[in-house]
């Protein structure tokens, strides 16, 4: 049999049992489609994980109370418990060492605010100082930010995120009114951006106050992290080494912090997020491995069928390689149809994602795709030609008396 | 390579030499002889009937004749060449080249037109697609189908889809033709009409063997085997019977309307 009239059998055969084709293709796009778009979302989680955390400012110092051998991070490192507090004068001190840029202290916790008969549960309030603007890279929307070196008085003034203002004042102005928080009254002095972000920590929802009143409010001496920005990337790690001395020194002696560098973050959650997207992709796998078994039945009984065609055409003069070809052939068209079909369904279904939303940089990586296209194309020309051997090793009576 | 002395036969060289032939089914656990020691020698341009009740072997005997089947012992020679001992790559190339098959059901496949049906044992052989064209030109031609070439089996009569099979059967200018019941769904006159076209092809030399129960057809041929319980019982010649009606050119036959 020539090679154009194999492929020109083998189309008819394809486009002449239209439900079964269609079948096959559309198990194997579903599969195929579900690797692409779900590793889209768990590579795309990384990556925006990881331009978050750029974004952040680059050249960070994180200084966390408690000490970790390792110097990186694990979940430990967040939850620890504190053996030495880590107060506003660390902080402080370390403003003076040389290649320090900025010091934000942050202390976190959660309070009811109220304002006007409104009242707002569990909004997040977070202690810091000035710095915390540039450390960050947030802008303020309106009115301004924390009073520059407020690091002991602890004025009674918030700024509010633009969440939290909208529900507590609605369309009025919230610039110099006043806010209850913990029994005390809070001047609001400014209302930060909205970023517009969904996802992570998200300024729109929480409330700043100056440091000292925040460890007030929350009734403790330790704050919850120390961001400090270096000059440049050259004193990155000269920095890192000075910070961690002093502290030691201010500690008596005492090595109870740990200081890291947000590329030791950005390592570990891209780790992390790493496994997440191998996680998602084993999830897709599984259901391109339920397409694989789908299309193994559907050419199951689809050579089942044509068993009868299968007896004629040896009858004809078909040797049993040509029988064997012309399934090859047709599950390979079909396979290949399928995989195409699903990867471009896979990419809309990214492109959609990302149309949604935008900062979410959902592209499926290209290890992904491979995997995606190789494996339904293995599984389909596997389970297409193994019946199809089987039908052609018959004799041609018993393939044409069975019908 | 003719065989020489003992068999009788006036028309020359042996096509098909059966000898001791025998084919075994397991049914449950019983074993069914359905060949049971057969020896048949057919000669080039015969017309052949073999006839016999149902389970008499007759279909089984075609089957093995047209390599369809492999028979469990005895030796088959065709055009002079012991072909049971031919690997299964071999036989295909005989099938495509030297038997043609007419089923009672047709067997057209039904996606592909009339034209792609009889196109379709050259398709498999590997001739050109312009000689193709070319010869199924020519049959759609000769069996009356030229308004038929793009119809599918399924807008196609009986009588036409039979005609369909016989072109095709016949498209790779086979030596044998054999025919299993060829009119068994047929009414009688589209049956006639088939047997007919089928006694001038044998009339041009291709040798045809009919497989039937039905006696108005067997009592035309030329020779008539009986089969019973998977053994030859008679074997008649009748110079002749077939002469009048059909020695004629197929082309010539007027198809039946629809």
């Amino acid at each position: 049999m020539r090679t154009t009239d194999l492929l020109a059998f083998t189309w008819g055969a394809a486009t002449g049992h239209r439900l079964r084709s269609a079948l096959l293709v559309l198990a194997m796009s579903i599969g195929v489609a579900a690797v692409v778009t779900l590793t889209a979302l768990g590579d795309g989680a990384r990556r925006y994980v990881m331009r978050e955390f750029s974004a952040i400012g680059t050249n960070l110092l994180i200084v966390l109370p408690g000490r970790n051998a390792t110097g990186g991070v694990n979940a430990g490192s967040f939850v620890s418990a504190t053996p030495r507090d880590l107060t506003v004068d660390d902080a402080r001190a370390l403003q003076r060492l040389p290649g320090v840029r900025a010091v934000a202290p942050i202390a976190v916790g959660t309070s009811e605010l109220s304002a006007g008969g409104r009242l707002r549960e569990g909004t997040m309030v977070m202690g810091t100082t000035a710095d915390y603007l540039q450390v960050r890279r947030l802008q303020v929307g309106q009115g301004r930010f924390l009073p520059e070196d407020d690091w002991d008085r602890g004025a009674p003034v918030i700024v509010l995120g633009a969440k939290v203002r909208d529900e507590l004042f609605g369309s009025e102005n919230a610039l110099g009114r006043f806010v209850r928080a913990g029994g005390r009254r809070l001047r609001v002095i400014g209302v930060m951006a909205s970023s517009g972000s969904g996802l992570g920590m998200n300024t729109d929802e929480m409330a700043i106050v100056p440091a000292p009143l925040a460890l007030a409010l929350f009734n403790t001496n330790t704050l919850f992290r120390i961001l400090i920005e270096a000059r440049d990337r050259a004193s990155l790690e000269p920095a890192k080494t000075r910070v961690a001395e002093l502290l030691q020194a201010r500690h008596e002696g005492e090595q109870d912090v740990t200081v890291i560098t947000q590329d030791a973050v950005l390592a570990t959650f891209d780790r992390l997020l790493g496994t997440l997207t191998l996680g998602v992709a084993g999830i897709a796998a599984i259901s391109l491995a339920v397409a694989g078994i789908l299309v193994m039945n559907v050419m199951l009984v689809a050579v089942t069928q044509r068993r009868a065609e299968i007896g004629l055409l040896k009858a004809l003069g078909a040797t049993g390689a040509t029988i064997r070809n012309a399934f090859l052939a047709e599950a390979a068209l079909l396979s290949a149809a399928g995989a195409l079909s699903g990867y471009l369904l896979g990419v809309a279904g990214a492109a959609v994602l990302r149309q949604m939303y935008p900062e979410f940089p959902a592209y499926p990586p290209d290890w992904a795709v491979l995997a995606g296209l190789g494996t339904a194309l293995v599984t389909g020309i596997v389970f297409g030609v193994m019946p199809a051997r089987r039908a052609a090793r018959l004799d041609p009576v018993q393939a044409l008396s069975q019908r | 390579m003719p065989s020489g002395a003992d068999v009788s036969s006036a028309a020359g060289t042996a096509l098909i030499e059966l000898a001791g032939i025998e084919r075994v089914f397991m049914l449950g656990d019983s074993r069914v002889r359905a060949l049971a020691s057969v020896d048949l020698r057919i000669d080039a341009g015969e017309y052949v009937a073999v006839m016999g009740p149902s389970g008499s072997g007759k279909s089984t005997l075609l089957n093995v004749l047209g390599l369809l089947d492999r028979p469990d012992a005895g030796t088959y020679r065709f055009e002079g060449r012991d072909v049971t001992t031919l690997d299964a790559n071999a036989q295909a190339h005989v099938r495509a080249h030297r038997i043609g098959f007419v089923f009672q059901s047709f067997h057209l496949v039904p996606r592909l037109t009339a034209a792609e049906n009889i196109a379709l044992p050259m398709v498999l052989a590997g001739v050109a697609a312009r000689e193709r064209a070319e010869r199924v030109k020519q049959a759609l031609r000769d069996f009356g189908l030229n308004d038929r070439s793009d119809h599918r089996p399924d807008q196609l009569s009986g009588g036409q889809r039979q005609r369909v099979a016989i072109a095709r059967a016949t498209v790779m200018r086979p030596a044998l033709l054999l025919a299993d019941e060829p009119t068994g769904n047929l009414d009688r006159a589209t049956g006639d009409e088939v047997v007919r076209l089928l006694e001038a092809l044998n009339a041009q030399g291709v040798t045809l063997v009919v497989v039937t129960h039905d006696k108005a057809l067997g009592d035309r041929a030329r020779r008539r085997v009986g089969m019973e319980d998977g053994a030859v019982r008679s074997d008649v010649a009748q110079p002749g019977a077939a002469d009048t009606p059909a020695a004629r050119d197929p082309s010539s036959i007027e198809p039946a309307a629809g």
